[in-house]
């Protein structure tokens, strides 16, 4: 016998269903009077630096069809690469988004600007990313993974670096569709299944 | 910097493919997860302890209700405390919830079970923990209800939760199960948590002690998301 670690067990994940709209977004699945603010619709706000962008996205499953009742959140940084709550962040930036999948096609939008390189310790930097996090009935625990730009340059990165499937890399680099604007698939299985994060 | 998460303790989480759960046989990533230490992007996450909220937001009973009325079912408590696994608590942090009314029929235009909707219910509400990392709800007992799954096959009563800590790596969704109730051995949901410890964490106690004689009885549910390693020691080859 040896002295037991006295820790608590983390509290284990479950599937989000697919009624989280009732929690998360209750206007998207007819709930109306119920005065919530909804949070994650404005990433960043008007006055807030950098270059505005459009990102549409989809969530697809292993049969191709596209998920039409998932959430999606992200979380970014500012133009300067610094996180709200960090010392020196931008204040009209509040880095975090949550939308929907619409019922019909399974599209979502998102508004917002794009994020700077983040530090990372010593001189070391990642590419500017924004982090995803995905959940939906079906989904036993939320699903990270990071949507990168194409125009940037990725071959520097110490965190892609553990990739050891190069070709896997693309499955996390946006589409440009226009100035300003993206495109990002999120294939959950099977054939250019995008790389998700044990983070 | 907040420091390092801690990496997640391996067999606490459902794995992603659950075949008895099917919805998760083509919703599950067939390639392996990928490791790394977290960075600044994980260790960092959205704060809402600045938000106002209204004075029902965590008042099921009420937040829905028509003027002088409140929802119908069995009336109850919901509490417990936010903390991380090194069992410190966790304030100012955003809880959101949502369920089904006493009838197991959820207020979605995509739920068509014949289960009647209760006018005075709408399902949804959150609050911010406390100093202490504590939180409370007010709302009735959900239902269970069925689903197609299996051919027969009924959802234990549960309550949704949504859970921010202080970084988008704690992020957590789950469910919380009542004491005693016998479903929760035969769903494949619940079950899809291989270890029979882990599941209990999901199941809330009744708890006499807070119950309000004459006016709703109560359930603790503590809730543990991992934590940031306590540095004892470590590498910094920039010498910082």
């Amino acid at each position: 016998m040896v002295q037991k670690f006295d820790k608590p067990i983390l509290t284990p994940s479950q599937t989000a269903g697919p009624y989280v709209h009732i929690g998360l977004v209750p206007e998207a699945c007819g709930i109306e009077d119920v005065p919530f603010e909804t949070l994650g619709r404005e990433i960043a706000g008007p006055e807030a630096k950098g270059d505005r962008i459009k990102i549409t996205c989809r969530v697809v499953d292993g049969g191709d069809l596209p998920l039409r009742d998932c959430l999606v959140e992200t979380w970014q940084a500012d133009a300067a690469g610094i996180y709200p709550g960090q010392e020196g962040a931008d204040p009209a930036v509040s880095g975090f988004g949550r939308m929907p999948a619409d019922f019909t096609t399974g599209e979502i939008t998102f508004e917002t600007i794009k994020p700077g390189a983040i530090a990372l310790s010593g001189d070391r930097k990642t590419p500017p990313h924004i982090s995803f996090w995905i959940f939906a009935r079906g989904i036993n625990h939320g699903l990270h993974t990071r949507m990168y730009f194409p125009e940037d340059d990725l071959s520097g990165d110490p965190l892609l670096a553990r990739i050891e499937h190069r070709d896997r890399i693309a499955t996390m680099v946006a589409e440009a569709t226009g100035p300003g604007e993206y495109r990002f698939e999120i294939r959950l299985q099977g054939a250019g299944e995008t790389v998700f994060f044990d983070i | 910097m907040t420091g390092r998460l801690i990496p997640r303790e391996a067999g606490i989480h459902p794995p992603l493919f659950t075949p008895a759960y099917k919805t998760s046989v083509l919703r599950s990533p067939q390639r392996a997860l990928i490791a790394f230490d977290s960075s600044p992007s994980e260790e960092t996450g959205p704060t809402f302890g600045h938000m106002k909220l209204g004075a029902l937001d965590n008042d099921l009973l009420l937040n829905y209700a028509r003027p002088g009325t409140s929802a119908i079912g069995e009336r109850i408590i919901v509490h417990g405390r936010l903390l991380d696994e090194n069992n410190r608590p966790i304030p100012n942090a955003l809880i959101e919830i949502w369920q089904a009314n006493a009838g197991g029929r959820y207020r979605h235009k995509k739920d068509g079970y014949l289960a009647a909707l209760d006018p005075d219910f709408g399902g949804c509400g959150r609050t911010i923990t406390g100093e202490d990392g504590s939180y409370a709800f007010r709302t009735v007992k959900p239902g269970a209800y069925p689903w197609p799954n299996g051919p027969n096959e009924w959802r234990p009563a549960h309550i949704h939760f949504s859970i921010f800590g202080h970084s988008f790596g704690q992020r957590l969704i789950s469910q919380m199960y009542f004491e005693g109730d016998p479903l929760i051995a035969r769903c494949p949901i619940a079950q899809t948590i291989p270890d029979k410890a882990a599941l209990d964490r999901l199941v809330a106690a009744l708890d006499m002690s807070e119950t309000k004689p004459m006016d709703a009885i109560a359930y603790r549910f503590d809730i543990v998301l991992r934590g940031h390693r306590q540095t004892h020691f470590e590498n910094r080859p920039e010498g910082m």
